[in-house]
């Protein structure tokens, strides 16, 4: 058998049916194959485009995502998207061409050294230099990004291999080598006893919860948690549908752009309860003064995050859903109940009321760009499954639009990559063929991977791009703004094409709103639509995203409103 | 603090790569890094002298673990094993000052591996400061060239490294 069947063998014994990829020259014999396979392959129209939309893949199903690309360029365009799942913990396989063994090291034509340029971005690499270990490989790549802590990692496969005959018994699973790799997953059960002991306990605690309660799967555990003792959660970005946003137990997100109630409960909170999350500093600001009356219980898969960033009481290294079950039996038998922490909850529950997220109409017509992301989750029932790009939208979407499930927001949070969420939300509706998958778009994030409109147009993928469009690169705006003496400099993009023309000439549906009355309408038409469409929404130039801590700043700092 | 790591890692290319890029991108600086072979020709053992605060050390631990070609990690009390480094040291060595170089020799127990008409080579082992000290003793003489490999260690005891 050819190595290159083999490489689609192996792909389908790890339940592989979708690949996202671009072809090159060192990939004609692995593309010869694929003409012939029955996995389905989605040409993007940017290798970029085929590493995010691995990605939403991955998110949206909880399965690893696979995009592959040519030697070189090809290859060097994946090198965002495996920055990007690497650092939201996204399981990804990304394959790419490499030239021939003997060609290697002398800067042959499309010749790039992947697996170093991508060291420092994936959780495991390999270049193969031996068709005979291929299925040894896959196996293995599969297994590293999908258990523990997810990740990327990458298998470089030079063209001659490919070309290779070898023996291949697909009823043979190949022995893994892998004697260094072994994830914890259960708790230690003396800290989830101290653990217990401490929620018990605690008069104001909070949890904080992140896309370590979603990579787990452990959303049920998580609600069964709160519930018992009525304690408030909290979400990162990643870890929005981890618990549902439009329970009264919900604070929404925290940190930089959190809500105000979630930042005030977590700066009075005497417990936090961080589970599958990182203390990245677009949550905590000023470490020394986040959370600073807390006790830390950690809950993470990996030990490397146990006190990276904070110092913490009770670290317990391993799956979430495990500890949380593990958990749920030790709060059980202190006699954990939903009025253990009541004067908290009330408290907690009053900052809510009195500071609540502002979403008001305008006046004078103009689309508020709050209000467009309350119309579209209105529209869209709030099921959709929601991307987002990277900057204003993409808070907007996060406060705004209330996720109720897990795997149906997905933005890049680690990475902040702009032009990530079009094409993630490609790979999502590859995933979930009968959802409505939106991307709340920007009009300057957009632009950079518009060229997608052919994939989504080409394999009938109905995604909505909803592009809150104020014709600036608005976060960067905002920061000029309010830091830098309203200096917009190279921040206005007004010269942008016509965006309803634009999808049209794509073959996608084109659609605009400018005013408010417009909006319910345009969006019922283009949901209803069963083809990709965008819709260009003219919101206020200059709004900005409030609530805001400035980076470094803590709770005392924040912006509620406009000044 | 100083402290030493030592590392088993799986003999395969591309592996020490791995570990000074992590070492790079943490921002850990690494003091002296020793690689060689083990017993087992499929293992590796890299001795690596870091100079940072204990959180640190931790960390970058926790972090080498993750790793997928890293099988164990031992932060080494400097009580509980034995520390050797190996010096080559090439010095200006006339007539008149070569007894004295010779006597100083003797006292660290060093080796005299080649003589020339103007230097001589030394090959001293010993722990980090005993080298050094010879080293401070030699400077007066003219030092030419020197090499050391850095740091290796082995804890002592029953239990392997």
């Amino acid at each position: 058998m050819k190595a290159a069947d083999v490489i689609l063998e192996a792909l389908k014994r790890e339940g592989v049916d979708t690949i996202f990829g671009f072809p090159g020259g060192v990939l004609l014999s692995l593309y010869d194959a694929i003409y012939d396979s029955d996995i389905k392959h989605i040409l993007a129209r940017h290798e970029q485009g085929a590493g995010h939309a691995a990605d939403g893949y991955a998110r949206a199903s909880g399965k690893v995502g696979v995009c592959l690309a040519t030697s070189g360029p090809g290859a060097t365009n994946l090198v965002t998207p495996i920055a990007n799942a690497y650092m939201d913990s996204v399981p990804m396989v990304a394959i790419t061409g490499q030239v021939s063994r003997h060609l290697i090291g002398l800067d042959s034509f499309q010749e790039a050294d992947v697996t170093g340029i991508t060291l420092p971005i994936v959780k495991h690499s390999y270049l193969v230099k031996d068709a005979a270990i291929l299925p040894r490989i896959i196996r293995e790549a599969f297994y590293i990004a999908g258990t523990g802590r997810p990740g990327p990692v990458v298998i470089d496969i030079p063209v001659d291999v490919t070309k290779e005959e070898m023996e291949y018994d697909p009823k043979v699973l190949p022995a893994m080598d892998l004697p260094g790799y072994k994830p914890t997953v259960k708790g230690h059960p003396k800290q989830v006893k101290e653990a217990a002991r401490l929620i018990a306990k605690a008069e104001r605690p909070m949890i904080y919860a992140g896309g370590g309660v979603i990579t787990a799967e452990a959303s049920h555990e998580l609600r069964e948690l709160a519930l018992r003792g009525r304690i408030p959660v909290t979400t990162t970005l990643i870890g929005k549908g981890a618990f549902p946003e439009d329970h009264d137990l919900s604070m929404g997100m925290l940190g930089m752009h959190g809500t105000q109630y979630a930042n005030y409960a977590m700066s009075r909170a005497d417990l936090v309860i961080a589970v599958g999350v990182r203390f990245g500093d677009r949550v905590t600001g000023n470490i020394a003064a986040f959370a600073p009356e807390a006790k830390f219980i950690h809950v993470d898969l990996d030990p490397a995050e146990i006190s990276k960033n904070v110092t913490v009481d009770v670290p317990i290294v391993g799956d979430a859903k495990k500890v949380l079950t593990d958990l749920l039996i030790e709060v059980e038998k202190l006699g954990l109940s939903p009025d253990s922490h009541l004067p908290w909850t009330e408290q907690v529950e009053g900052w809510k009321r009195d500071h609540p997220l502002v979403a008001k109409v305008s006046e004078d017509g103009e689309i508020i760009p709050e209000v467009a992301v309350r119309k579209i989750w209105e529209v869209s029932r709030g099921e959709a499954v929601v991307c987002t790009e990277v900057g204003q939208n993409q808070m907007w979407a996060a406060l705004h639009y209330l996720s109720r499930h897990p795997r149906r927001f997905i933005s890049s949070g680690g990475l902040g990559t702009m032009g990530f969420g079009f094409p993630a939300a490609i790979g999502a509706q590859v995933a979930c063929p009968d959802a409505l998958v939106l991307d709340i778009a920007g009009d300057g994030s957009f632009q950079m991977t518009i060229q997608e409109l052919a994939t989504a147009v080409q394999f009938c993928l109905p995604v909505k791009v909803c592009i809150l469009n104020n014709q600036y690169l608005g976060m960067v705006r905002q920061w000029q703004e309010l830091f830098w003496n309203k200096r917009y400099s190279q921040t206005c993009v007004e010269c942008q094409p016509d965006f309803v023309k634009v999808a049209e000439a794509y073959g996608a549906e084109g659609y605009r709103a400018t005013r408010t009355e417009e909006l319910e309408e345009v969006l019922r038409t283009a949901f209803a639509s069963d083809r990709p469409a965008v819709i260009d929404i003219r919101v206020k130039r200059e709004a900005n995203v409030f609530p805001m801590i400035p980076a470094g700043g803590s709770v005392h700092d924040m912006m509620e409103r406009e000044p | 603090m100083k402290h030493t790591l030592s590392v088993l890692v799986e003999n395969k290319p591309g592996v020490l790569t791995r570990v000074a890029g992590l070492f790079a991108r943490r921002g850990f600086n690494i003091e002296s890094l020793v690689v060689a072979e083990t017993e087992n020709p499929l293992v590796s053992r890299m001795t690596i002298t870091v100079d940072e605060e204990d959180h640190t050390v931790e960390q970058v631990g926790k972090q080498l673990h993750k790793l997928i070609n890293v099988l164990k990690i031992t932060d080494l009390d400097p009580a509980g094993s034995v520390e050797r480094e190996l010096l080559l040291l090439k010095v200006k060595a006339d007539a008149q000052s070569r007894s004295e170089i010779m006597q100083i020799v003797e006292i660290f127990r060093a080796k005299i591996v080649d003589v020339s008409s103007a230097v001589i080579i030394i090959e001293m082992t010993g722990t980090r400061d005993k080298v050094s000290a010879f080293m401070e003793l030699m400077k007066p003489f003219g030092v030419v060239e020197l090499m050391r490999t850095g740091r290796m260690a082995m804890s002592r005891g029953k239990r392997p490294t």
